[in-house]
């Protein structure tokens, strides 16, 4: 009906009573404030340090464990069928942690155009000799080039330059940690053994930084090339195929197929990473649990203030309803005041919600286990806003509805005659 | 044969707080356009009861309440509204004004949500009605910054805007001095005089409802003269 004369009558008496007003709409904004900064701090965080893990790990990876037979002949056999097989202590076979026929598979998987992209490694254990004492590290032969487009290995080597590992021949990037275990500066050589007992210096090309300190102290990188050599292996020999794909959520199919077809171990990423979805879920579940708390409570502020307003106000109540105005009317009259809160407050809230997420956004945040992060991340999803609104405008309107109701109600004979 | 605005037909009431005593006792009477009637009684003898009836705001009584031959008895609580927004004007003992909005605004107000007329209408309408009560130089003022005798005025202005069928008034002058209880007589008197205006006012002064045309006296919740 006459949706302007509510309005209008909404406003006069907002207005008549504008600091309360504005308390209500500041616990409102406060709360959406606070919700969208934490929900957008809390997401930059989960984001990175999710793809401090996601960069790096391929999404399938192929690879040989060394394991016993799932089926021993002893089983196989007819001959003791109903008998009770207690032999323990059986040996693997012998074993080979190369991937058989590597060049055919990787032929074979860059066909496939599911795939982003490819890159062979092989993984060695190696004692790096630092005068008497010897270190165990494991070295990683990787394809440099393949390694920086697909796993962003540049961005973890933070001294030197990673494509010397391709161009110098016999080179070696370290872990931070590591070199500084072994004294090594950029240009030194190290010495180091293979577990054939080979021993070989190798000259350190760069330092790199992964953000796990464990990591670093245990691993180097050389070409894929010096490794093969390391080993007296030949050019064929790799041991693990890290395989990036288009679209990571195809990756628990794509290693249940590849397994099959190329009869080595595959492992996807989403079963590698459990762990990490987990946590990342649980900090999501705790910034929304906080920020919706926080409305609750602006709610209960709209509820109270609106109760007070409408005891104040039962004479402009009673007046209204004896000159013409119905329930309904002053049901909305009411209504409207709470979503002029809801709204006002609200978008105040985003407003200084992302002003205080750009303030966290310009601090400093240098930490050795990220170097690419020079700042706290945030991630300014436009969800979260329309998120963070919709639940203003949701709690406002049950924080008003219950007095509006409540005004609706009122019996102007009670108050006029009570005067 | 006068046009019958109001009819009351055997309404009876009675409060059940904490026990049952019944206030109003089979009331009987009309009023024809255009009469200037007062009710008059002892006090408790449930004169305002009755009024909160007719006036639609009350609606839990026994019996049947017609305004312009058309039932009132058993209408929703919205249709009520609209009823006493178009066809009732009420003035009130204490000049009940609004004190958020303006004098001229509060007399706008029943105006607007009427919304028979554009807003500048109203406010013109408004202007024309606050000028012959010689309040128009107030019309700006908020309403909590007028004295009794001016609230009443604007009330008075108020309960006419839409041309009502009649007003009501429950001891609109109790609350005033003799000077400002005369000035609002002689205006309601006026009302009837020039525009055959409707009235039904409840009052205690017997000076005040020895001046209108007809009186209803009550004794007890009945009707014991009209
Ligand atoms: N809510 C109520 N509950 C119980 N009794 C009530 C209630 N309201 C009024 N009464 C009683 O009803 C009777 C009539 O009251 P009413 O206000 O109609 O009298 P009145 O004639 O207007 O009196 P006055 O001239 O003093 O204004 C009184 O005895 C009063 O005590
Ligand atoms: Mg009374």
């Amino acid at each position: 009906m006459n949706l302007r004369l509510i309005v209008s009558i909404a406003k006069s008496l907002l207005l008549a009573r504008l600091k309360q007003t504005i308390v209500a709409a500041v616990g409102v904004t406060f709360s959406i404030t606070m919700f969208v900064t934490l929900l957008g701090f809390m997401t930059g965080l989960n984001t990175m340090l999710d793809s401090l893990i996601l960069n790096r790990t391929p999404h399938v990876r192929l690879f040989n464990d060394i394991k016993p037979l799932e089926v021993q002949p002893i089983d196989a056999s007819g001959k003791f069928k109903g008998a009770y097989n207690f032999i323990s202590s059986i040996k693997s076979g012998a074993g080979r942690k190369e991937i058989y026929n590597s060049g055919a598979i990787i032929q074979r998987i860059n066909e496939d155009d599911r795939v982003l992209g490819l890159a062979p490694r092989i993984n060695a254990p190696v004692f790096f000799n630092d005068g008497a004492i010897e270190i165990t590290a494991s070295i990683n032969g990787i394809d440099v080039v393949e390694e920086m487009r697909l796993f962003h290995f540049n961005e973890y080597v933070t001294t030197g330059n990673p494509i010397d590992l391709k161009n110098v021949s016999n080179s070696i990037v370290l872990g931070k940690a590591l070199a500084e275990k072994l004294l090594a500066n950029i240009g030194d050589v190290v010495q180091l053994t293979t577990s054939q007992g080979e021993r070989f210096p190798l000259k350190v090309v760069g330092y790199f930084e992964s953000g796990l300190l464990d990591f670093d102290k245990t691993q180097a990188y050389a070409s894929i090339g010096t490794v093969q050599k390391l080993l007296g292996k030949d050019k064929s020999y790799v041991t693990d195929l890290q395989v990036k794909l288009n679209d990571i959520l195809l990756a628990p199919a794509v290693a249940k197929e590849y397994a099959i077809l190329f009869q080595t171990d595959t492992e996807d990423i989403q079963t590698a990473n459990s762990q990490f979805e987990t946590g990342s879920r649980v900090r999501s579940i705790i910034s929304y649990t906080v920020g919706i708390t926080l409305l609750v409570v602006a709610g209960f502020g709209i509820y109270n203030i609106l109760n007070m307003m409408i005891f104040e106000k039962m004479e402009t109540i009673a007046i209204l309803k004896a000159t013409g105005f119905s329930g309904n009317d002053v049901k909305r009259i009411f209504m409207t005041i709470a979503m002029t809160i809801g709204v006002v407050g609200g978008l105040a809230g985003l407003l200084f919600g992302f002003l205080l997420s750009s303030l966290i956004d310009q601090i400093p945040f240098n930490t050795a286990a990220l170097p690419t992060i020079t700042t706290y991340p945030i991630n300014y999803n436009i969800a979260y806003y329309i998120i963070g609104v919709t639940f203003a405008l949701i709690t406002t309107y049950f924080a008003g509805f219950f007095p509006a109701r409540k005004a609706g109600k009122v019996d102007p004979v009670i108050i006029i005659r009570g005067k | 044969m006068s046009e019958i605005i109001l009819e009351s037909r055997s309404i009876n009431k009675s409060f059940h707080d904490p026990v049952t005593v019944k206030i109003l006792n089979d009331i009987n009477f009309k009023v024809n356009k255009g009469e200037f009637v007062s009710v008059v009684g002892k006090s408790g003898c449930g004169k305002s009861t009755l009024l909160y009836i007719l006036s639609t705001m009350d609606t839990d009584y026994e019996g049947e309440l017609l305004i312009d031959n058309i039932k009132m008895t058993g209408k929703t609580e919205a249709e009520l509204a609209h009823v006493r927004n178009e066809k009732i004007g009420f003035v009130f003992q204490f000049h009940y004004l609004l004190n958020e909005f303006s004098a001229l605004k509060n007399v706008m107000l029943p105006g607007l949500k009427l919304g028979k007329h554009s807003e500048q209408e109203v406010e013109h309408r408004a202007m024309e009605l606050m000028k012959k009560l010689s309040i128009d130089k107030l019309a700006l003022k908020d309403a909590n910054q007028l004295s009794g005798g001016e609230k009443q005025r604007v009330a008075i202005a108020r309960a006419l805007i839409n041309d009502p069928d009649i007003i009501m008034g429950d001891e609109p002058t109790g609350n005033l001095d003799k000077k400002n209880s005369e000035i609002v007589f002689d205006i309601l008197k006026q009302l009837t005089i020039e525009f055959k205006q409707t009235m039904l006012i409840v009052t205690h002064d017997p000076e005040f409802a020895g001046k209108t045309q007809r009186v209803i006296e009550m004794e007890d919740g009945r009707i014991i003269r009209q």
